[in-house]
């Protein structure tokens, strides 16, 4: 077990070493120049060979390929994560802004469609082929295939505009204004766990269903036991298995749906800031964010393996 | 009259004897949805390759006086801010979404599907290599990277379709691995090595072969997935470039006119929505019809 940890956690900081890598040259090869971007917004009039090698310098990108690497590596062990161009600004406390925000509507959307989605898919495989079955399958078939961005902005047509009953965009911490916070909330927290409860649902509903053919579960009806206790001791247990194991999916999918949904609602989260940082070209935004957005995904699915053999206990470590 | 006594309902009754090929079509039929699905996809191809005989306008023409006339008989969704036919670039819009899906489906499919098979065949260092390779494109959301691929290589349609495609490919990988670590095990791969086949022929003949059905559900669901993250890709900007229509970027046009001509932005987002679903439909369709271990039982 200690020896699966080990290895699991070696390979898992292997991949964020090659994300590293593969994010830093990625962005070295995109055509164009941010810091021509960046005069071109800011100070068009000092355009200059002397301010453009000034500026090169002040940001590191006169040094060589390996060395710029270096040195944004080193600094990451510093939470130094470099200086964004387009902003002028420590990228760290860019994020450190920015974060909480994407944090905190995903892990809430997150932890909402977990405990939905497996009730709903449970329903759904013990009223099997009944009405509420049905309805769970069809609303979930649909959930699965809407467009996050247009379901924001059908909702924000219908909620938002014609009915005036939430508002339309931004973000508020709930610590600032608790009710304001909620009602904003609202509309991105739900349209982001519609698809995380629709994708759920679907996977709790198969695997419960494959679940209750199992020999075990005909023994413990036989045995005489309520369905409460079927349900939840025997079927509950196995079946949610193979949910638990596409949590790191699904983790990486809530991010992606934070990065549409932060542009549909204008709210200043990771996502907005990153989706602006690649059309700017900003280097060290782009390369911090989707670092930290790797590293949330390479931690979920480490724990996710790791914690596969406390859950199913058939599962060997060799 | 001696010699039968079993009566006719009797025969009856007896299972006919079922092809291969018609029990797939029985049990994919069976989930209507499946055939809703099927027929939804052959209605979008039909509109895509006669676009130009089916949409009413020219999808690309601008006339300023007709700009966002609300739907009526002759603009039948209305026209948008440059008084392009809305109904004409929803019907061009099909082609790109259409050509996307199926070309980033197919990079994705054919570097995924040899990532797979080398990795799954050969064992080892390769798998090794393969795997973190498939384990770091897995560790970026898949949105962002299309993203951020597609800016990279300069944006445009065919950008969007590498980008897309590379996105998805690393699924196929995974897929493909699994299902060759399992049928590489098998006694015909076993003979076919002790016949001197090559490990080209075996690969492409034994293996390759073997893992066609489950490779024509992914490519099936992944349609879908593709032409959804298209749509999310020109939404966010990236994509076809002006005046080319694509149901994404309607989207993100109409939303500006939302309080008045509301549906400038929600009908492409709804067309999205009806052949992602087809898509996705005809795939669980599939996946059942295909299923070994479902025969028998369906």
């Amino acid at each position: 077990m200690i020896g699966y940890i080990v290895r699991r956690t070696i390979q898992a900081v292997t991949v964020l070493i090659l994300v590293t890598l593969v994010v830093f040259l990625a962005m070295r090869m995109l055509p164009g120049d941010p810091l021509t971007i960046y005069i071109v917004q800011h100070d068009i009039d000092k355009i200059t060979p002397e301010f453009q090698a000034q500026l090169m310098h002040k940001f590191g990108l006169d040094k060589s390929l390996p060395m710029q690497y270096l040195d944004w590596m080193s600094g990451l062990f510093r939470a130094d994560f470099g200086r964004s161009i387009q902003y002028n600004e420590s990228v760290t406390t860019l994020m450190a802004e920015r974060l909480p925000v994407t944090l905190y509507l995903g892990l809430l959307s997150f932890a909402i469609a977990s405990v939905l989605g497996m009730l709903a898919g449970l329903l759904a495989a013990i009223r099997r082929g009944r009405m509420l079955d049905t309805i769970v399958t069809s609303l979930a078939n649909l959930g699965i295939c809407t467009p996050s961005f247009w379901l924001g902005i059908l909702m924000i047509y219908g909620i938002g505009l014609k009915l005036g009953w939430l508002p339309i965009q931004g973000y508020t911490s709930p610590f600032d204004n608790f009710w304001l916070s909620i009602r904003q909330s609202v509309m991105p927290v739900f349209i982001l766990s519609a698809w995380g409860i629709a994708f759920v649902a679907r996977q709790a509903r198969s695997s419960m269903l494959e679940v209750t053919r199992q020999d075990y579960i005909r023994t413990a009806w036989s045995k005489g036991l309520r369905e409460r206790v079927v349900v939840m001791r025997h079927m509950l247990k196995n079946g949610l298995i193979p949910v638990v194991a596409v949590m790191g999916v699904r983790f990486s999918h809530t991010i992606g749906g934070m990065v549409v949904i932060e542009n549909v609602f204008n709210i200043p989260g990771m996502g907005r800031l990153m989706v602006a940082a690649v059309f700017g070209q900003d280097y060290q935004v782009v390369q911090a964010g989707i670092l930290i957005m790797a590293i949330g995904v390479v931690l979920t699915n480490l724990v996710v393996d790791i914690s596969y053999g406390w859950i199913d206990p058939r599962v060997r470590y060799d | 009259m001696v010699v039968n006594h079993t009566s006719g309902k009797e025969f009856s009754e007896a299972q006919p004897h079922d092809s291969e090929f018609r029990r797939i079509i029985r049990v994919f039929l069976k989930r209507w949805v499946s055939g809703l699905g099927l027929l939804i996809i052959l209605a979008t191809i039909i509109i895509a390759i006669f676009a130009p005989w089916l949409a009413p306008y020219n999808p690309y023409e601008i006339d300023m006086p007709n700009a966002l006339l609300q739907p009526s008989g002759e603009h039948i969704l209305g026209t948008d801010f440059l008084g392009r036919d809305s109904l004409s670039r929803m019907i061009y819009g099909a082609r790109t979404a259409l050509l996307v899906g199926l070309m980033a489906t197919a990079i994705a499919a054919s570097i995924g599907i040899t990532m797979g098979l080398v990795s799954g065949y050969f064992g080892g260092i390769v798998y090794m290599l393969v795997m973190r390779f498939v384990d770091t494109l897995m560790a970026f959301p898949l949105i962002l990277l299309s993203l951020v691929l597609a800016v990279l290589l300069g944006g445009g349609l065919h950008n969007v379709m590498i980008a897309v495609g590379i996105g998805l490919s690393v699924t196929y990988a995974r897929v493909m691995c699994g299902i060759v670590l399992s049928v590489r095990e098998n006694d015909y791969v076993l003979a076919a090595k002790a016949s001197g086949a090559s490990n080209l022929r075996i690969m492409l003949r034994h293996i390759l072969l073997n893992c066609f059905p489950p490779m024509i559900v992914l490519v099936t669901i992944n349609m879908g997935g593709a032409i959804m993250i298209e749509a999310s890709l020109s939404y966010l900007g990236v994509g076809i470039a002006p005046p080319g229509a694509a149901w994404g970027s309607m989207v993100t046009d109409g939303y500006r006119y939302l309080l008045t001509n509301p549906t400038l932005a929600l009908t492409p987002g709804l067309a999205i929505m009806v052949v992602v679903f087809a898509f996705n439909m005809a795939g669980d369709g599939l996946r059942d019809a295909l299923d070994p271990r479902l025969r028998g039982l369906l």
